[in-house]
């Protein structure tokens, strides 16, 4: 057999491909991203970047029911948008099997918060599996797609981030021959008018009852007989810890979390001395252990917050750990907008002005950061246009202040159009400025509504974003170029003042996908004064030497944003 | 072997450990990599754990047992001293590369002399490697990765024509003579 190299993202792209999987919609999010990217580098199997989770979810439920094996992709949040449909799927069932992908992100290295998707499992009563490297990546998604055909449900499969972006050894198989589409109308099992879910709901009880038992019984949890002095029951990433921290124990390892083994568990603890739950974040394992009313270590030591790693274990069960210390007063390395970023520019523009303002969720959320301090919130996809109306409806005229909104691109098309018609509709004095720089640019440039290609690199519409908001019933809509920013803070003073709904976009390509516009500033060190206004930009290229400003010529892409502000007209 | 390797977003520190995992794997051992892509690689920074051998369990590095740090910058290599084991070496570009804030003057940088002296304090086995002036003189600063690859390769012990083999497999085409070149270069650093 072939092995390859492959993160735990790529695995499940392999997996799903071999498993036969033939419709799969996603929106970009870390860790998810490079499911869909790698998967649309196999034939045979349709790909779309979706306009947002729910689209995703809901056209993966349609292709099930079309009777072909459907995949939906995203991040956890993303699950939080999907959740309407996640729950009717668990009720109606599939034709094709139907595996939703979720990627957690305990630690939050790219999001804002870690919930822990594992509960969705409880909630909606639909399998969760949590693989613990690649191979198993691999293997569990078309377990997954087995396990949704043989009992008539959706199957939940988690990721964490250090699943997702770590890569192991992997076993490369052929893809199965899976049944041509076919679709039937079954009305009592798809409408779910009240009449017919009462019914489903109390027929997926049944399901679930099958599945109880299966669950006690599946490979996809495994016992490992070591020293029963201690046993360990755990899942995912904190499997790999656990087993290099304690070689010798017992280990009780659940792939399938949800619905949970109660047998197996307390066939397990009965024959250790102590037991003990080693998982991330929430204790999930831990919950349904206790309720079994065995006596646990969990979260009672373990952290209930970020990543876990061998040392915390090591630390937290008395282990020796390293006495080498980390330096602690160096200069941190926060990510930075880039340089020549066309957020920079808008940012700047919005120095100094008496607003607030509502952030969202991409690049520009770094906007938040010195020194633009740019943003107020950061809530969730779309929450800037409609914090910023809550905002205006509260305050009314009791603070002078102007609501801004500030939203990407990709980010207004997932979910910022309800929350404009929500502006217009009830008439808030919001203004909201769409950040577009033609991409997704924070998850690494994936194509959306706006760009006229898909994942599959076909030409299509592109929307144009002007006569949508035009649509939406916003009469000012104004496109500025954040590169001219008097220009740019201009347009927006005169519509702060106009009191009504108005739109800008903002609008510049992303500084990592288009040409450079020109060749590296430089700085007349005759003739500035030092006075630091280009470092109010907080472009990265922009630094001061010896009382003058300096530009990193390696780093400058000549965007000339740094010629326009100077003062002292030194920068050339 | 737990081979950590650090650095500044943009400078090519993934693909250093896509080869450097990828030829685990040819040579027929167990390998894992980690790294975080996302919000971390705008200019943040970067590290990318790789550990190989027989069974390899975590991951991640455990603080302390890295056998190689491989640095491609000053401050990063002592912000992730404390991962290296007791024997353990340290292969650094003294390159410094000030972090936005600094630059901003928002926080104090602290002086190269002053992060060097805090290496040689804390490690026996340290070498300074020159890898991005190599490359600067190669003509393309790009290939910053693959000249630190040659130096770090005078440590391991992979054949040379594993390593070219896996920089054809993985470099596109056009840049592969120009990254064996470079690779070259970096081994001609470090004497054997």
């Amino acid at each position: 057999m072939n092995r390859a190299l492959l993160t735990g993202d790529e695995a499940v792209a392999r997996g799903a491909w071999e498993a036969g999987c033939r419709f799969a919609a996603a929106y970009p999010g870390t860790p998810s991203t490079e499911i869909l990217e790698s998967l649309a580098t196999y034939p045979d199997v349709y790909c779309e970047w979706s306009v947002n989770e729910k689209v995703a979810l809901e056209a993966a439920i349609g292709a099930s029911l079309a009777g072909v094996r459907s995949l939906a992709v995203m991040k956890h949040v993303g699950l939080n948008v999907a959740a309407d449909p996640l729950f009717s799927a668990a009720y109606i069932g599939v034709r094709g099997g139907l595996v939703i992908v979720t990627a957690d992100d305990p630690g939050m290295h790219s999001s804002q918060n870690e919930q822990d998707n594992r509960f969705y499992g409880l909630m909606a009563k639909i399998p969760v599996l949590c693989p613990a490297d690649s191979q198993e990546a691999k293997d569990f998604i078309k377990s997954a797609y087995i396990i949704s055909e043989q009992f008539d449900i959706p199957v939940l499969l988690r990721l964490t981030t250090r699943i997702a972006h770590s890569a192991s050894v992997v076993g490369l198989e052929d893809r199965a021959e899976t049944a041509p589409p076919n679709y039937e109308k079954q009305l009592q099992k798809t409408v779910l008018l009240p009449a017919f879910a009462r019914l489903r709901h109390r027929e997926l009880i049944l399901r679930f009852d099958r599945l109880q038992a299966f669950t006690e019984k599946t490979p996809l949890n495994r016992i490992e007989w070591g020293n029963p002095e201690l046993g360990i029951i755990c899942d995912g990433v904190a499997y790999q810890y656990a087993r290099e921290v304690f070689p010798d124990a017992s280990f009780l390892k659940l792939g399938m979390v949800y619905p949970f083994p109660a047998g197996l568990v307390r066939q397990f603890a009965e024959r250790v001395r102590r037991l003990a739950v080693i998982e991330e974040v929430d204790p999930f394992i831990e919950l349904q252990v206790r309720a079994l009313g065995l006596t646990v270590t969990g979260k009672d030591t373990l952290p209930r917050t970020g990543e876990l790693t061998p040392a915390i274990i090591r630390a937290v069960f008395g282990q020796q750990i390293s006495e080498h210390k980390a330096e602690i007063d160096l200069p941190n390395r926060p990510p930075a907008l880039c340089p020549g970023c066309p957020h920079l520019g808008l940012f700047y523009a919005l120095q100094r002005q008496n607003i607030i303002i509502g952030g969202d969720i991409g690049c520009y959320t770094l906007g938040a950061l010195p020194p633009h301090n740019g943003l107020d919130t950061c809530i969730d996809m779309g929450a800037s246009i409609t914090f910023a109306h809550g905002v205006d409806k509260a305050l009314a005229n009791q603070d002078p202040r102007s609501r801004i909104a500030v939203i990407g691109d990709s980010t207004f098309f997932h979910s910022g159009i309800t929350g404009l018609l929500n502006v217009v509709y009830n008439q808030s004095n919001v203004i909201t400025i769409i950040a577009d720089n033609r991409t997704t640019g924070m998850t690494g440039h994936q194509d959306h509504p706006g760009t006229g290609r898909t994942l599959m690199g076909k030409e299509t519409v592109a929307i144009d974003l002007e006569q949508l908001c035009r649509a939406c019933g916003i009469t000012e809509v104004v496109r500025v170029d954040p590169y001219l920013i008097k220009e740019t803070r201009n347009t927006i003073r005169r519509l702060l003042n106009i009191k009504k709904p108005a739109v800008v976009i903002s609008q510049r390509s992303c500084a990592l996908i288009s040409a450079r516009p020109g060749a590296p500033k430089k700085v007349d060190a005759e003739i500035c004064s030092g006075c630091r206004s280009c470092l109010a930009l907080g472009c990265p290229a922009l630094s001061f030497e010896q009382e003058k400003a300096l530009i990193i010529s390696t780093a400058c892409i000549g965007c000339g944003m740094c010629v326009e502000i100077c003062p002292k007209g030194a920068i050339l | 072997m737990n081979l950590l390797v650090c650095g500044v977003g943009g400078q090519g520190v993934l693909l250093f450990s896509d080869i450097l995992a990828q030829l685990a794997l040819t040579a027929g051992l167990d390998v894992k990599k980690s790294e975080v892509h996302g919000m971390a690689q705008r200019g943040g920074s970067v590290t990318s754990h790789i550990r190989w051998g027989e069974k390899i369990h975590s991951p991640l590095i455990e603080e302390g047992t890295a056998d190689i740090i491989v640095a491609f910058e000053l401050l990063e290599a002592v912000r992730y001293l404390h991962f290296l084991a007791p024997a353990g070496w340290l292969i650094y570009d003294p390159l410094t590369i000030a972090p936005l804030p600094v630059q901003l003057g928002l926080v104090e940088q602290i002086a190269s002399e002053e992060l060097e002296k805090r290496i040689q304090n804390r490690l026996k086995k340290s070498l300074a490697v020159r890898a991005f002036d190599t490359a600067r003189t190669l003509g393309n600063p790009r290939v910053q990765n693959t000249v630190m690859l040659g130096a770090v390769s005078r440590l391991l012990e992979f054949p040379d024509d594993l390593y070219y083999q896996t920089i054809k497999q993985l470099v596109k085409p056009q840049f592969v003579e120009a990254n064996i070149l470079a690779f070259r270069r970096g081994q001609e650093l470090v004497s054997k």
